[in-house]
């Protein structure tokens, strides 16, 4: 049970190589599991898959044993490696956080978020900034599990802590199911109850 | 320090702002960069440490003078001792100044990777490429492919080749290692550093501070557009102790494998900057007189702090 | 402050422009038909102080008659134009969001429409849906919805494949939501560019149409008959019937362009800040 990837492999189109093949994960809730790969193994493609923003072409992700809904609000969501991307640039930030849910004052502060920021586009904050929107609003939709894809890799140490300790606070007191893709393995031993290293596994 | 030869550059006192709209009509002057300082000496790799936005990729833009239309820079850049005008800096880049850009995007996306990698100068005999990609791991049909059929991460090696290959006596490196294998990275940097051994000099600009300590040989720490601490790599290895500035204390400490324990706080936005030193509202030591003037750049222990309680 | 940077200078132009829309409007209203008639006593006058512009061949007003013309050509040229950006947006939109087979029938629509010349196209419209204005606005409003239409569409395709798009999916949101919240606002800059941009066009094009004789019927005031009109009367000396009401249609022209210039430029990130 939990979220459970089973034989997954995708390529884009049938003359294109294999990105992934035959992968498995799985992780269940109140896990955190850190996801070492090395470049090029298609680390984004994996949490893509996970987190239901791809069809695996072969293979299947399930969730407690059914597949993924794919209408409505996923229990399974992922941050990204860019926030920026991840934000409509022509909204202010009280409209990108309220895509998911109603805002409560009260979970600004354990995200880490500045009342003034809300009213700001995301332009004029740092990449730090916006990755803490990112991941209260995957936190907001009330999703089970997160997949993180390198969610602190453009940040410097001390944001990448600061996020972190929000992300990891959150996972607890929720008891969510947590990926966490990283090509950091200091902070892959930081921050996950086990380490699935993808280098030990041969693509192709 | 025996550093009493000639630098190849140097920058001081620095600033740099944008004109931008501020509300509706009202034109206002950003300053995102203000009394920083940086000295190159051939022959060293100097890495820039800092978060995004304390400045690190403007400095590359400045040097080389790309900055956009609305920008205004004020400051000293000297390079082999003479100013840096922008006639020079149009002549130089390229040539003398290279830059592994930090964006997979600056390649010409219409042009096959090996001429593009040659360079539009008098041509280059391809062996030295070939080599080149064979040690980055980059398969031999990568010269015959276009820069969309890249990934990441090879788009990534693509770029740091492209810089390795030109005769520049100075390479700027704007974040070359994020979607690199820890093995590539190492290789990356292992060849800057035989660049460097040559007497040429890198500028390196990275969060991966772990890897730059290993590789550089001075660090410059950024913070909020201006230069807080340039200190021997070796400190940032030894711990906090060894350092000068809390910032750099702070960032030293926030590394995983560090005790991962970041400060509060957040980097200050141009045009709201504080009065006097800029990391004074997160500081543990900060005191009245941080408060009232920036503090002055001072020695110690063969580094250089811009901090009244650097120690 | 420095005076004139390119929000004021926007402003300002945009100011002008109304009014000169403005009045080129209230002159075609106002002026009555009687004012025009003129009488042979003046007929063929130079420009003076009198009849700025000068009198035709039948004594009328050369002034009040170009407003007028004006007045009629804008008014072609805005209907057309609105019509043609708002097919523009929705086969932009359609051939974007549409399945595959929807977007290569758009795209082969467009290059059909591109590929024959503007004028002969919308001469054999205008003809076969009735000539004259309603004809002449159904050629025009045909016509010129291609390329803005092809910018849309690739807008679209391009905002699609942006991750907050997919992150929105996942946040239970319906592609419909997604059209209105995310993807309209984007393109609402780009279609009043478009529409601006167009109007020029719009307009130049109503004015060649009827000055070949295909357009509006000569009892109308078009500008394009007048210039045509004066062609004849050019051999006999006559300049300023062609030469002034000529160059009030193109500086007129070029202002418009030079709106629409701006406001591309002030909503393109690269040069937005200049």
């Amino acid at each position: 049970m939990g979220l459970e990837a089973k034989n997954l492999s995708f390529r884009y189109s049938k003359k294109q190589p294999w990105i992934l093949k035959d992968c498995n994960v799985t992780v269940e809730r109140g896990q955190r599991l850190a996801i070492f790969a090395p470049s090029g193994y298609g680390k984004t493609t994996l949490s893509m898959l996970l987190a239901g923003y791809l069809e695996p072409v072969e293979g299947q992700v399930l969730l407690d044993g059914k597949p993924l809904p794919g209408k409505g609000i996923c229990p399974v969501q992922m941050i990204l490696q860019h926030p920026e991307r991840a934000v409509n640039p022509r909204w202010r930030l009280r409209r990108v956080l309220e895509e998911s849910g109603t805002l409560k004052e009260e979970m600004l502060r354990d995200f880490g978020i500045e009342r003034a920021w809300l009213d700001r586009f995301p332009r004029e904050l740092s990449g730090g900034e916006l990755q803490r929107f990112c991941v209260a609003r995957a936190l907001m939709s009330g999703g089970e599990y997160l997949i993180c894809d390198e969610i602190s890799t453009m940040l410097d140490v001390i944001t990448q802590a600061q996020i972190w300790q929000v992300v990891l606070d959150e996972a607890k007191k929720r008891n969510m199911g947590l990926i966490a893709v990283t090509h950091n393995y200091y902070l892959a031993e930081r921050i996950a109850t086990g380490i699935l290293d993808l280098t030990a596994e041969n693509v192709d | 320090m025996e550093q009493k030869k000639e630098t190849l550059l140097e920058i001081h006192d620095l600033s740099i702002s944008f004109r931008m709209y501020h509300q509706g009509l009202e034109q206002k002057e950003l300053q995102v960069i203000s009394d920083l300082y940086l000295t190159i000496y051939p022959g060293e790799i100097v890495a820039v440490a800092g978060s995004s936005g304390s400045g690190k990729s403007l400095l590359a833009s400045a040097i080389l003078g790309l900055l956009p239309g609305n920008a205004t820079v004020h400051g000293h850049l000297h390079y082999q001792g003479q100013e840096l005008t922008p006639e020079r800096q149009r002549r130089l880049r390229g040539r003398e100044i290279a830059l592994v850009p930090q964006s997979v995007a600056y390649l010409d996306p219409l042009m096959k990777i090996g001429p593009q990698t040659d360079g539009h100068e008098k041509s280059r005999s391809p062996e030295r490429r070939r080599q080149l990609f064979a040690r980055f791991g980059l398969p031999e049909e990568t010269e015959g492919l276009y820069p969309f059929q890249l990934s990441g991460g090879m788009a990534r090696r693509v770029l740091v080749s492209t810089a390795l290959l030109t005769d520049a006596r100075l390479v700027i490196a704007d974040e070359p290692t994020p979607g690199m294998s820890l093995d590539q990275a190492l290789e990356a940097l292992g060849m800057f550093r035989e660049m460097a051994d040559e007497g040429r000099a890198v500028i390196l600009i990275t969060h991966d501070i772990d890897l730059a300590f290993e590789f550089a040989d001075r660090v410059a720490v950024f913070y909020g557009g201006t230069t807080v601490e340039t200190a021997p790599a070796s400190d940032f290895k030894k711990g906090p102790e060894a350092l000068r500035h809390p910032y750099s204390k702070a960032l030293w400490s926030a590394l995983p494998q560090n005790g991962f324990h970041p400060i509060p706080g957040f980097q200050p936005y141009p045009g709201d900057l504080p009065e006097g030193c800029l990391f004074a509202p997160r500081c543990p030591l900060k005191t009245a007189e941080c408060t009232a003037a920036v503090p002055p750049v001072q020695e110690i222990r063969g580094g250089e702090v811009r901090c009244y309680h650097g120690t | 402050m420095r005076l004139g940077n390119r929000r004021k200078k926007l402003i300002l132009l945009t100011v002008v422009m109304a009014l000169i829309f403005i009045a080129i409007y209230a002159f075609g209203i106002l002026i009555p038909e009687e004012e025009i008639a003129g009488s042979f006593l003046e007929a063929r006058r130079p420009p003076s102080p009198s009849h700025p512009f000068g009198t035709d061949a039948l004594g009328r007003d050369l002034l009040l008659r170009t407003f007028k013309g004006l007045s009629v050509s804008l008014t072609v040229g805005f209907a057309a134009s609105a019509v043609s950006a708002v097919i523009a947006i929705l086969v932009g939109i359609g051939a974007a969001a549409g399945a595959r087979w929807v977007d290569g029938v758009m795209n082969w629509v467009i290059d059909l429409v591109m590929g024959v010349p503007h004028t002969i196209l919308i001469i054999l419209i205008s003809f076969s849906a009735g000539r004259g204005l309603k004809g002449l606005l159904i050629g025009i409003a045909a016509t010129h919805w291609c390329s803005l239409a092809r910018l849309i569409r690739g807008e679209v395709l391009q905002l699609q494949s942006q991750p907050y798009i997919a992150v929105s999916r996942k946040l239970g949101k319906s592609s419909g939501w997604i059209l209105v919240h995310h993807l309209l606002p984007h393109l609402l800059p780009q279609f009043f560019v478009g529409l601006i941009l167009m109007l020029p066009h719009a307009i130049l094009h109503e004015a060649s149409i009827s000055f070949l004789g295909f357009g509006l019927p000569p009892e109308q005031p078009a500008i394009g008959i007048i210039l045509s009109e004066s062609m004849g009367y050019l051999s006999a000396g006559l300049w300023w019937p062609a030469l002034l009401p000529g160059l009030t249609l193109v500086l007129l022209v070029l202002l418009v362009d030079n709106l629409g210039e701006q406001l591309q430029k002030l909503l393109d990130p690269s040069s937005a800040q200049e």
